[in-house]
């Protein structure tokens, strides 16, 4: 389930943490970093490597909203619509990609391109609007560069 | 005024560059001192905490038991996650080793052997820029074992979050660290008896522990005589909303707001006039437009005009600016974070965002202003963490400064026969 690149990584954190339970949130990261989303199965792995109930697991990814128990499209477009980037226009953001994905909140496209979803505050206040795809940001978003950044992202 | 947390000079994030500029010098001199007088200067500065609760560091500081056979640990709160506020990630990103600088200080000071930087998980970005940072200071023998030939030795840990903004609420945020929900915990016992593991534990915001190293350098005189004199030093202003240059501005505590929006900010597109402001990030009380004359950003000031500092992140609001979309907005964010343990919060939460939704859609009832009162004040200080009361105070204060936007979206017919049996 783990790479062995993470599984010795995972050896390397064990010293600074004194019980195995404390690396069920970096192990979820890697699980999710190399599968994509946190299946039941990846679950009751990281219950078995850490020592952890399998119960305990499933009440931690369904805890944080980054922990992803269904796959998301290729791209995950993550669009903050909290308070600052609502006053500069993250609502037309979010309506353009709508038009131009055919795709609503919440939505993965039919051929598993996208995943549109609404943010909270992603810490991107004085750069608003903002989109987030993955850990990337782009930020003072206008109808014209959101347009670029889509196609170019359509290419990959 | 001279920047002293994010000066102007170009590639700091390096150590060779940071070194050149007399980086890791207050490290050097902190391991000079005797712990305690360490833990004395941060006190004597006036230092208090940026993460919104505006608590003195250095008497933090000094909950921290002296003699105890346990581990002692410190956390750097950086989960970020406050609407509005966006300054951490500046630090991470522009001057990491001032952090990394001020958290061995910080380490040297209480006798830490393990510190937990934890970092909200969005900013996987910035986590990477100061694990970079972090490893070149292991490098040079900054962090680690025996420390510049000393006997002191401590870790730096990143820890990554996963989308919680009770995490950044510091209970919760050892229990995150600890591997579990990011539930906060009953106190007391506060952390620095029975925090990490049951070990004591200081958490510390990430702008605070950056802090540390100046007042070691320069002295807490010097520090203290920066800003204002009851909250002194340099602040990070996050400023966002409907300015022409939004952004964070280092500035010394206690400027005025208006000098904030008009002078660094540039002031409000197209001229307009400034119907609202949200001083410290979507939780603290919302200020009229009127009101900010003489309104400074420091906790004094801030407390007179009826609101607070918060994490300094101010938020813009313009005449056009429809509040009740804001005050929905800012009420849909707490509903969503709650974590659900305590019932008003849990519950309450969401009862406000939905009758708040009543009104923006233009189908507000008449009793329901009063109505949003009562669950917003059975909220507040009936929940375990602050999370309540943050849920709570926008709209207490929304109420009580615009009720006039309130009554304008009341529709229903029970409302009308109000309105005429008070004509």
């Amino acid at each position: 389930m783990l790479s062995e690149k993470n599984l010795a990584k995972l050896e390397e954190l064990k010293k600074y943490y004194p019980t195995t339970q404390a690396l069920v949130l970096p192990v979820l990261w890697m699980i999710q970093e190399e599968h994509r989303y946190i299946s039941e199965d990846a679950m009751k792995y990281v219950g078995e490597l850490l020592q952890v109930p399998y119960s305990h697991v499933l009440g931690v990814v369904t805890f944080y909203t980054m922990y992803r128990t269904k796959p998301v499209g290729k791209h995950h477009l993550e669009v903050c619509t909290n308070v600052s980037c609502m006053l500069r226009g993250s609502g037309k953001i979010v309506e353009q990609l709508q038009k131009r994905l055919g795709i609503g909140i919440g939505e993965t496209s039919k051929d598993k391109k996208w995943t549109l979803s609404e943010a909270e505050c992603m810490g991107s206040c004085g750069t608003a609007p903002m989109l987030a795809v993955g850990d990337e940001y782009y930020e003072n978003l206008t109808p014209e560069k959101l347009d670029k950044i889509i196609s170019d992202l359509e290419r990959q | 005024m001279e920047k002293h947390i994010l000066p102007d000079i170009a590639a700091l994030h390096k150590i060779d560059i940071y070194e050149t500029h007399g980086g890791y010098g207050a490290l050097r001199q902190a391991l000079g001192m005797k712990p305690e007088e360490i833990i004395d200067e941060v006190k004597k500065s006036g230092l208090r905490g940026r993460g919104g609760a505006c608590f003195p560091a250095g008497l933090k500081w000094s909950f921290m038991p002296k003699q105890t056979s346990k581990p002692k640990y410190l956390c750097v709160n950086g989960d970020e996650s406050e609407p509005g506020t966006f300054k951490d990630r500046q630090i991470f990103e522009f001057n990491p080793h001032l952090l990394i600088e001020g958290t061995l200080i910080a380490a040297y000071a209480m006798g830490v052997k393990t510190t937990y930087i934890y970092i909200r998980g969005e900013y996987g970005k910035w986590i990477k820029m100061l694990e970079k940072a972090i490893e070149s200071a292991y490098a040079k023998g900054y962090v680690g074992q025996g420390i510049l030939g000393t006997t002191f030795s401590t870790d730096l840990i990143v820890h990554r979050g996963a989308g919680a903004y009770i995490c950044g609420e510091e209970s919760s945020l050892m229990n995150s660290i600890e591997g579990q929900r990011g539930y906060p915990r009953i106190r007391p016992p506060f952390p620095a008896q029975f925090g990490l593991w049951g070990c004591p534990t200081t958490i510390n915001n990430v702008e605070t522990i950056s802090n540390v190293p100046l007042i070691i350098k320069n002295g807490w005189e010097w520090y203290s005589k920066i800003g204002a004199p009851k909250h002194p030093g340099p602040i990070l202003v996050g400023v966002s909303g409907n300015v022409n240059k939004p952004g964070v501005y280092e500035m010394p505590t206690g400027v005025p707001l208006l000098e904030i929006i008009y002078k660094y900010a540039g002031g409000v597109p197209g001229d307009k006039g400034v119907k609202a402001v949200i001083p410290g990030g979507s939780s603290t009380m919302i200020l009229r437009g009127d009101q900010l004359e003489g309104a400074c950003m420091d906790a004094d000031s801030l407390k007179a005009a009826g609101s607070s500092v918060g994490t300094a992140g101010l938020i813009v609001m313009d005449e056009d600016t429809d509040l009740i979309k804001v005050i929905t907005r800012v009420s849909k964010f707490y509903y969503h974070e709650s974590c659900g343990q305590c019932t008003p919060c849990r519950e309450g939460t969401g009862w406000l965002w939905k009758i708040l939704k009543r009104f923006e859609q233009g189908e507000g009832r008449a009793d329901d202003i009063d109505l949003l009162m009562d669950i917003a004040n059975n909220i507040e200080g009936n929940t375990i963490c602050a999370l309540g009361d943050a849920a709570a105070w926008p709209v207490q204060s929304m109420i009580r400064r615009f009720r006039d936007e309130f009554e304008k979206r009341v529709t229903s017919p029970e409302a009308e026969g109000a309105q005429e049996v008070a004509a």
